[in-house]
């Protein structure tokens, strides 16, 4: 009988001495040589830290606070040679440029409805985000449906001018569409009316949709060339999420089909937008769209590249769902089936709304990275809040040696705030249903 | 009982209940739809490219590429060169950028991660403040900070900071002695390799030894002799012998610029430093994630067999949390290649900033340049996730 | 439910597609918008410039504004869609919009290869280089071994490989995707150099942080004749963009301005009743009215005012005219006569 010995000889040849018992003394000089000097090498990286920190930090603080310039008009009051004194941030430069950098060029007198929209925004992600919001069925709706439309009428200032043709078209396809499903119903030999209704349900949020940007609420029309700044950078994220979700939970859907095709289509596209860089995409989605469209078709400028996000965010999102799709106990699958569900029924009432429940820490990390790419949308010539910085510490007016800086400081802030905010809310989530789970 | 069966069993029942059908009818709708919609880009393409008469075909990369690139691995003129070899030049750079960040953001990422989890409170919490500060910054915007802010204020070449021994920085970049080899240097060459592989077997036979009978060898000092000691007592023999077999080519200063040497360019700098720091915050996530995964009896158990705390870190705690670690490792891998494609934001000479920018506008072929664009990183992201699955193979294995 | 996504989707896509012009009639689908729709430069002091509330001005602009004021009699009502260089052309193809003004260089590649026709040279303008004053660099040749910023996708990368090879010269590209990059990276010291068309040269050392202390060095190094770009086969809205500038040539030559066109209109010279339209049917020739030149110098003004409002003296640029003064000036600017 060989032991463990014999095949590993890592261990010590002789005995070595106990440890002293652990150290019950209380106190902040305690507390010090535990944690920050507990050995020769622990005390030199403490005073190695200590050194980083010196060196760090201060400069820091000096020039965002003691030396920043909070007040001014131009660049006078940001050169050391006009104002005096070493020049930090130049703040006020940012304080000047607010309004551009967060509507862009949005004519002026309209900006009152981009704050409109951020405050839907605002009411949208809270009731969704809030766990115990009341009605979050009502959240989604309002979210993956009024919002967007609501949001398009008020940015863009809606009024399409379909024209009477479009409409004529519209009823004739809308009731071959309603005839279509209760024909499908007699078929199955289901109810006719619940299949017409259902129809008639599909085409009424479709209609409702188009009206309400057909419709004419006398609002000028603001050419999307004009918006800029945090409003592009929400917009963008926001397209990437209303998106990404339900595209996402198809693809997820997808994936794990039985249906070889559509399992197949799904891993393609998935694995085929995961491996190229989001700028290639980008570019393609500017340059090669307008090749793929008929001619006397164009896509506004600032679309292409929100079709580009929300292709790609849908396959980060897929492969999200999908580790919740595959985290629920097969017997939830098999209860549902027994219960007589069909496919559909059973994902909507049983599977989709555990599954989606414990990714939401997953759903807002991907929503995070989307966040941050968000700014790629600069390199194609979108004038979101980073280009907007581009172009404003360009301008002469405001020619002063820290205004890059300043303006860097302030975008970091900004996208920090947000993202920080975001992660700590997934991390709680998640201690919350690693709580659930531990019981 | 009858009945019953006559009842469940559907003498009458429609195809359409039949879930095969179903799923064939969808797959076909499926089909069909994707079909069409390619069918219909493929035409539209085809007419819009007529009438805009833009030639299509590979052929073009054949074709002189007429500009400069700044970096260039391989030999590249305006005059000689083709846009293939242009394209040849942004994937090397790519690739360069790539591999040496891989590197250094690993041997960061693992520092940083290790460090969160170290017992001294001040280390831990700088480490975490790090991890939080760059993680949720776009990566964009620190490349902008770093090659804007940092290395723009560097001073003109003029002005250059001398570190001695002909390395200078300005704000053309980092310039360093290009060492220029004689004709008989490939026998230092040869010296490093054997030296290389000559470590390798001793190790293996120390290690060997050291299983069986507990015996162990000074590894460090014979790997030292080996990689170092060779080359450099070949190198002194042939210099004694003959003609020195390396010389250095040093920077100087010309009209506008330091001239000879080698330079490293501030926009690679920057690319370097940028993905270096954001991809190793991801990373100290990762292997903190990993080290947690293994359990405390673990360490504890090492300790009680008397392992020093580094001992125990390197021979017990890490090998396991490797197993944890290596996919999402890999896949940060990847993320870092993808991003180094935000070069074209910084100037870089990458794939996506000659091929995708130059190389594009200049021919105008959008579709074959960004079909082959994407290919190259489609093709990165395959063969890594194939080879990361075979590594992992091989460690779940030892794992029993 | 999944086509009920599916198809809010494609909805959503649909109404964010915006129908372009055909190839033909683009002056009827112009009337019928309401608007003209113009490719602009995406910021180049004195060409083509937003300001902070969105207005455009420039002399590009201008020429845009006199298209707009033939056509509707106001000169305000046209859309300018800013445009990076490497998307100009196809944005125009497209049919995104309906004229190219946007200091583009004609040549014959462009003409007869991507579908476009150029009617008329609004500036006379070549590649030239700008230096910092303290380098003591006063000629081009002078740029051995220099390292050049420029940008990427537009004939000056070419034209700059061309010349440092010809003069059997070395020299250091630094190309940035976009004007603004390339500017900023010269300006904080990055190159030694910076080059591109001699107009944008002036107007970018305006952004400088210091801008005397950069000069622009006397070589030209090529021809860039610009002009505004239409889509090829419409000759009905390509003679419009032609003689809207000739129009503005004419006016000048002739001493009519936006401040005497009102009494210019008794005028007895046959050719100023020609171009201000109370002689012969030239407007209506085009799909016109009569009085469209009359429009274009009351609302916008003749070309020498134009540009001297722009670039010119009355301008921070301080361009002088040069190639671009009438040809009764020893200029280029040749306008071709309204009979």
């Amino acid at each position: 009988m060989s032991t463990a010995i014999d095949t590993s000889r890592f261990v010590q040849h002789n005995q070595i001495e106990a440890l002293p018992p652990p150290n019950l003394a209380r106190g902040p000089i305690a507390w010090v040589r535990e944690n920050l000097f507990s050995s020769p090498l622990n005390g030199l990286l403490t005073i190695f830290v200590f050194y980083l920190l010196y060196v760090i930090v201060p400069p820091i603080i000096d020039f965002l606070f003691i030396n920043a310039v909070w007040t001014g008009t131009d660049r006078d009051a940001c050169r050391a040679e006009t104002a005096g004194h070493r020049i930090g941030a130049c703040w006020a430069f940012v304080i000047d440029k607010i309004n551009y950098f967060t509507y862009g060029s949005y004519t002026i007198s309209e900006r009152w409805r981009v704050n409109i929209f951020f405050l839907m925004l605002a009411v949208g992600v809270t009731w969704l985000l809030w766990l115990r919001a009341p009605r979050r069925d009502l959240g989604a709706l309002y979210f993956f449906w009024l919002f967007p439309t609501f949001s398009y009428v008020l940015l863009t200032g809606g009024n399409m001018d379909l024209g009477g043709g479009f409409w004529v078209g519209f009823v004739v396809v809308s009731a071959l569409f309603i005839g279509a499903f209760a024909a499908m119903a007699y078929l199955l030999k289901v109810s006719v009316k619940s299949g017409a209704a259902i129809g008639a349900g599909i085409i009424a949020v479709i209609g409702i949709t188009l009206a309400l940007m057909d419709f004419d609420f006398g609002l000028d029309h603001v050419p999307t060339s004009l918006w800029g700044g945090v409003l592009v950078t929400l917009l963008v994220a926001t397209v990437g999420i209303v998106f990404s979700l339900p595209f996402g939970i198809l693809l997820a859907l997808g994936r794990r089909s039985k249906l070889p095709i559509v399992q197949l289509a799904s891993v393609i596209f998935i694995e085929f937008v995961r491996g190229v860089p989001l700028i290639t995409v980008l570019i393609m989605a500017n340059t090669m769209l307008p090749l793929f469209l008929p001619a006397e078709m164009t896509v506004d400028r600032l679309a292409r590249p929100l079709i580009g996000v929300a292709f790609f965010a849908s396959a980060y999102m897929a492969e999200v769902v999908r580790g919740g799709l595959q985290a629920m106990p097969k017997g939830q699958y098999e209860g549902a089936m027994s219960l007589g569900l069909n496919y559909p029924q059973m994902m909507v009432f049983i599977i989709l709304p555990q599954a989606l429940r414990i990714v939401i820490p997953g759903i807002v990390n991907t929503f995070i990275g989307l966040f941050k790419d968000t700014s790629l949308v600069s390199i194609v010539g979108i004038f979101d809040l980073i280009r907007t910085i581009e172009a404003s510490r360009i301008d002469p007016n405001w020619a002063a040696p820290t205004i890059s800086y300043t303006g860097y400081a302030f975008a970091a802030f900004f996208y920090f705030v947000f993202c920080f905010g975001m992660s700590r809310y997934s991390l709680g989530v998640e201690r919350r249903l690693a709580a659930g789970q531990n019981r | 009982m009858q009945t019953i069966v006559s009842q469940t069993s559907p003498p009458k029942k429609s195809v359409l209940y039949d879930p095969k059908v179903r799923g064939a009818f969808y797959q076909v709708l499926l089909v069909l739809t994707v079909g069409y919609l390619f069918y219909m880009a493929a035409s539209n393409a085809v007419e819009n490219l007529q009438r805009a008469k833009i030639a299509s075909g590979f052929g073009f990369l054949n074709n002189t590429a007429g500009f400069d690139v700044s970096q260039t691995l391989i030999t590249f003129s305006a005059a000689g060169s083709t846009y293939g070899d242009a394209f040849i030049v942004g994937l090397l750079n790519t690739l360069v950028v790539s591999a040496i960040g891989i590197v250094l953001a690993t041997i960061l990422g693992f520092t940083v991660g290790i460090a969160r989890l170290s017992k001294n409170w001040m280390v831990a919490k700088v480490s975490m403040v790090y991890v939080e500060v760059l993680r949720n910054i776009p990566l964009l915007l620190q490349l902008l900070f770093w090659y804007i802010a940092v290395l723009g204020p560097l001073p003109q070449p003029r002005d250059s900071i001398g570190f001695g021994a002909g390395v200078f920085l300005n704000s053309r970049g980092l310039f360093m002695p290009r060492p220029l080899y004689a004709s008989d240097a490939w026998v230092i060459g040869t010296a490093l390799i054997l030296g290389i592989v000559g470590t390798i077997v001793f190790r293996r036979w120390a290690r060997k030894q050291q299983e069986q009978t507990g015996q162990q060898y000074p590894v460090g000092i014979i790997t030292l002799a080996l990689v170092v000691g060779l080359p450099f007592v070949s190198w002194l023999v042939l210099a004694l012998v003959g003609t020195n077999p390396i010389s250095f080519d040093m920077p100087q200063k010309g009209t506008f610029n330091l001239r000879g040497g080698m330079q490293i360019l501030p926009e690679f700098v920057a690319l370097l430093v940028g993905l270096v720091t954001y991809t190793a915050a991801f990373i100290a996530e990762v292997v903190r994630a990993g080290i947690l995964a293994v359990s405390k009896g673990q360490t504890e158990a090492a300790g009680s067999l008397g392992l020093r705390p580094g001992q125990t870190l390197r021979l017990v705690v890490v090998p396991q949390a490797m197993r944890v670690i290596i996919p999402p490792l890999t896949s940060q891998y990847l993320n870092l290649t993808k991003n180094s494609s935000l070069a074209v934001a910084i100037g870089y000479p990458d794939l996506v900033q000659v091929f995708m920018g130059t190389v594009l506008n200049q021919t105008g072929q959008a579709i074959e340049v960004v079909v082959i664009t994407m290919g190259v990183y489609l093709t990165i992201s395959l063969v890594t996730s194939f080879v990361m699955n075979i590594y992992n193979r091989r460690v779940a294995i030892v794992e029993r | 439910m999944k086509k009920a996504i599916v198809s809010i989707a494609f909805g959503l896509t649909a109404s964010l597609l915006a129908t372009g012009a055909s190839a033909q009639a683009t002056l009827n689908s112009v009337k019928q918008k309401g608007y003209l729709t113009c490719g602009s430069n995406t910021g180049l002091a004195g060409f083509g410039v937003p300001d902070a509330q969105g207005t455009w001005t420039g002399l590009d602009v201008e020429y845009c504004r006199a298209i707009s004021a033939a056509i509707f009699d106001d000169p305000t009502k046209v859309r300018f869609i800013p445009l990076a260089a490497k998307d100009r052309f196809t944005a125009l193809q497209s049919g995104e919009v309906d004229v190219l003004v946007r200091n583009s260089t004609a040549t014959m590649s462009r003409d007869t290869q991507l579908g476009l026709d150029f009617p008329a040279i609004n500036y006379f303008d070549g590649q030239g280089f700008m230096v910092r004053k303290k380098l003591g660099v006063s000629s081009a040749k002078e740029l051995n071994g220099a390292s050049i910023c420029t940008q990427q996708g537009t004939t000056t990368e070419l034209n700059l490989a061309d010349y440092f090879r010809a003069n059997n010269m070395k020299y250091e590209v630094v190309a940035f995707a976009t004007s603004d990059e390339t500017f900023k990276a010269y300006d904080s010291g990055r190159c030694d150099a910076f080059t591109t068309d001699a107009s944008g040269l002036y107007s970018e050392r305006l952004r400088a942080s210091a801008p005397d202390d950069h000069i622009v060095l006397p070589e030209i190094i090529s021809k860039e004749p610009l002009g505004p770009a239409t889509r090829h086969g419409d000759d009905q809205w390509t003679d419009i963009v032609r003689w809207t500038h000739n129009a503005m040539l004419n006016a000048e030559e002739l001493g009519v301005a936006k401040a005497n066109v009102d009494q210019m209109k008794t005028s007895d010279n046959p050719e100023i009743k020609r171009l201000l339209g109370s002689e012969g049917k030239y407007g209506e020739a085009i799909g016109l009215t009569n009085d469209w030149a009359y429009r274009i110098i009351k609302h916008v003004g003749n070309y020498g005012e134009s540009f001297e409002r722009n670039v010119g003296e009355g301008s921070k640029l301080k361009i002088k005219r040069g190639q671009n003064a009438l040809w009764t000036k020893n200029g280029l600017q040749y306008g071709i006569p309204i009979r």
